[in-house]
């Protein structure tokens, strides 16, 4: 019983920064109807962010303060580079196909992958120690271990959840940007700036990644600049999982792959650990393509 | 009494290579090595041209059944081969087009798994689903100690040359370009261009897609085959997201939908990769910066006749 408490901390506290990630693919796909494969990435630069906030600006490791300032940087940066991103990249395809956007989204991530791999003018591609950004110290409840890094993870996780539904719920932006997902054409007739939504939702989308990056290598603690690639696409799973465009979904998707792959570690499957999300994902499609918490939509001519 | 000009061009391309075969020893190993790599990704690119190009899916997923095939053959040769004692042109000439032809069929297996469930949904899920299917190929390999694992299939024998290459590709670029004049084939294009229309004309549009995917799956795994008996050694890792990314670069470049762009752009592709091998960090920069600038640009491909046409390529 100890044990399956356990797992279910430490799969929850994974699922956690999978819900972080997901969010930014739910909320991207809801207002422009494309994967955007460069997520992956921007949270694989978060993380490398938290690691510079130590390495070159010198900030203090193992202190609550240094590790939120890291926190508060990495987001920073990450939405600037979300928008950044959005603006050169996807904003002049925005009435070609789907195909043309998608194969420049993956461009745009094989892009910032190589230049992170390249020694010259990136990271070079060798694995790197993260600092401990905060104070890291084990807490033994009866006979339950739980890490002040997890509950650093999920204490984040929760806020930055509730400031994300008081945006989207609360504000005028959010507003907009759900009138945006509803209708794009209505949206822009009532006189929402589409342009701006769509830059606001991928930098609120890239910082949120941008987080789940620092909060990731706090829980495994070694970067590199193909990190971004797996939890990108099993986060992208969870997006599915939950439905797609789909907020709530997105953070439940999360929670279960983070709680499925923690489990699957635990037996004799441990080595197959990878391919666990995308058999859940082929699952999905083939019994209810909707996802959990979506509406099948038909297609209207 | 002549066969049709398509036909008469793929007997003229299998004599040649036939010939070209008999004299390849002579050429400089290095350049036949090359000349070999290029006719290999003419089966992979032609081949994923059904499916991206024609039928207007998106699969990621090239290298998975690449690496399906390329295992599947590499087993035949290295562990069934031995033990039926068969002549050394018999293994060259029978048994290794067999084995290709067996990698190729269960790579299409593998094509009917993956594509039966997930050809029902758009384009941008398609893409997720095939590249999850080769990370899963790519994990699985690496577990399985039969094929060696994570350590690779080593000691493969090299039976691919100059005619079995260039047959292939030859064969592939025939049979996707019969499939798409024949009756049948014209609803690849009409899934392409409108599928909800297609399917109001009474097309089975998923049959046409999962087809597409089959044939194409069928055609990578001959392709791995042949890199197999190429290389003569098989690992997980070049079976990885870049090999597919490298496939779908020479689909674009060549133009989607297009039977010869695609044949030269897998061609200068294979030679440009080599060329850039000095400055192997950067190759891959070069082709995602070729990639985002492709799309922002030219998103019909380079290879496309009128050069200045402004029109996009098919979706």
């Amino acid at each position: 019983m100890t044990e399956f408490l356990q797992q279910v901390l430490n799969g929850v506290s994974l699922g956690a920064i999978y819900a972080l990630i997901a969010l930014g693919y739910t909320m991207v796909y809801g207002v422009l109807r494309f994967i955007n494969f460069a997520h992956s990435d921007v949270f694989m630069l978060g993380a490398f962010v938290g690691w510079a906030t130590v390495e070159r600006l010198h900030l203090p490791t193992r202190s609550f303060g240094g590790g939120l300032a890291a926190l508060a940087l990495a987001m920073v940066v990450c939405a600037i580079l979300g928008v950044v991103i959005e603006k050169l990249a996807y904003k002049p395809l925005r009435n070609r196909s789907t195909l043309t956007v998608l194969i420049t989204a993956i461009g745009v991530s094989l892009l910032i992958q190589n230049v992170s791999q390249n020694p010259t003018i990136g990271f070079g591609p060798n694995p790197r120690a993260y600092p401990e950004l905060f104070p890291a110290r084990q807490i033994h409840l009866g006979g339950l271990t739980v890490s002040t890094n997890q509950i650093v993870v999920l204490a984040v996780t929760v806020v930055l959840l509730a400031v994300l539904h008081w945006i989207v719920h609360r504000t005028r932006t959010g507003t907009a940007m759900r009138a945006l997902s509803f209708n794009a054409t209505a949206a822009s007739l009532v006189g929402i700036n589409n342009d701006r939504i769509i830059s606001f939702t991928f930098a609120l989308g890239s910082a949120l990644a941008g987080a789940g990056g620092v909060l990731y290598a706090t829980l495994y603690p070694s970067i590199d600049p193909l990190m971004g690639t797996l939890p990108g696409l099993k986060a992208f799973v969870a997006a599915v999982l939950g439905g797609i465009g789909n907020l709530p979904g997105a953070a439940l998707g999360g929670l279960l792959i983070g709680l499925v792959e923690t489990f699957v570690s635990g037996t004799r499957l441990s080595t197959f650990r990878d391919a666990i999300a995308f058999a859940i994902l082929i699952a999905i499609l083939l019994f209810r393509p909707a996802g959990l918490l979506g509406k099948l939509k038909v297609e209207k001519v | 009494m002549f066969p049709p000009r398509s036909q008469r061009i793929l007997l003229a391309v299998l004599a040649a290579s036939a010939l070209l075969s008999a004299v390849s020893g002579r050429l400089n190993p290095y350049f036949l090595d090359v000349a070999l790599g290029a006719g290999i990704s003419v089966v992979l690119a032609s081949s994923l041209n059904l499916i991206n190009g024609f039928t207007g899916q998106f699969s990621l997923g090239h290298a998975g059944f690449m690496a399906v095939g390329a295992y599947a053959s590499a087993m035949l040769t290295t562990t069934l081969a031995p033990r039926l004692g068969l002549s050394a042109n018999l293994l060259q000439w029978v048994f290794f087009p067999l084995s290709l032809v067996a990698g190729g069929l269960l790579a299409a297996l593998a094509g009917v798994a993956v594509g039966a469930p997930s050809l029902r949904l758009k384009g941008d899920y398609l893409a997720i689903v095939t590249l999850g299917f080769g990370e899963i190929i790519k994990v699985v390999l690496q577990n399985v100690d039969a094929v060696g694992a994570s350590r690779g299939l080593t000691g493969i024998p090299s039976h691919t040359n100059f005619f079995w290459v260039f047959g292939s590709a030859a064969v592939t670029v025939y049979v996707v370009w019969a499939l798409l004049n024949s009756t049948y084939g014209r609803g690849f294009l009409a899934v392409a261009d409108d599928e909800v229309a297609a399917e109001a004309m009474g097309l089975n549009t998923t049959g046409y897609k999962i087809t597409a995917f089959v044939v194409g799956a069928f055609f990578a795994g001959v392709a791995g085959g042949l890199y197999a008996h190429l290389k003569g050694y098989l690992n997980p890792g070049g079976f990885s997201f870049d090999k597919s990314i490298e496939i779908v670069v020479m689909v674009i470049l060549g133009g989607m939908g297009r039977h010869s762009g695609v044949v030269v752009a897998a061609l200068l592709l294979t030679v440009l990769t080599e060329s850039l091998r000095q400055t192997g960090a950067f190759r891959m920069i070069v082709y995602s910066v070729l990639l985002i600038v492709l799309m922002l640009t030219r998103p019909q491909g380079l290879f496309v006749w009128p050069l200045w046409s402004k029109k996009e390529g098919r979706p």
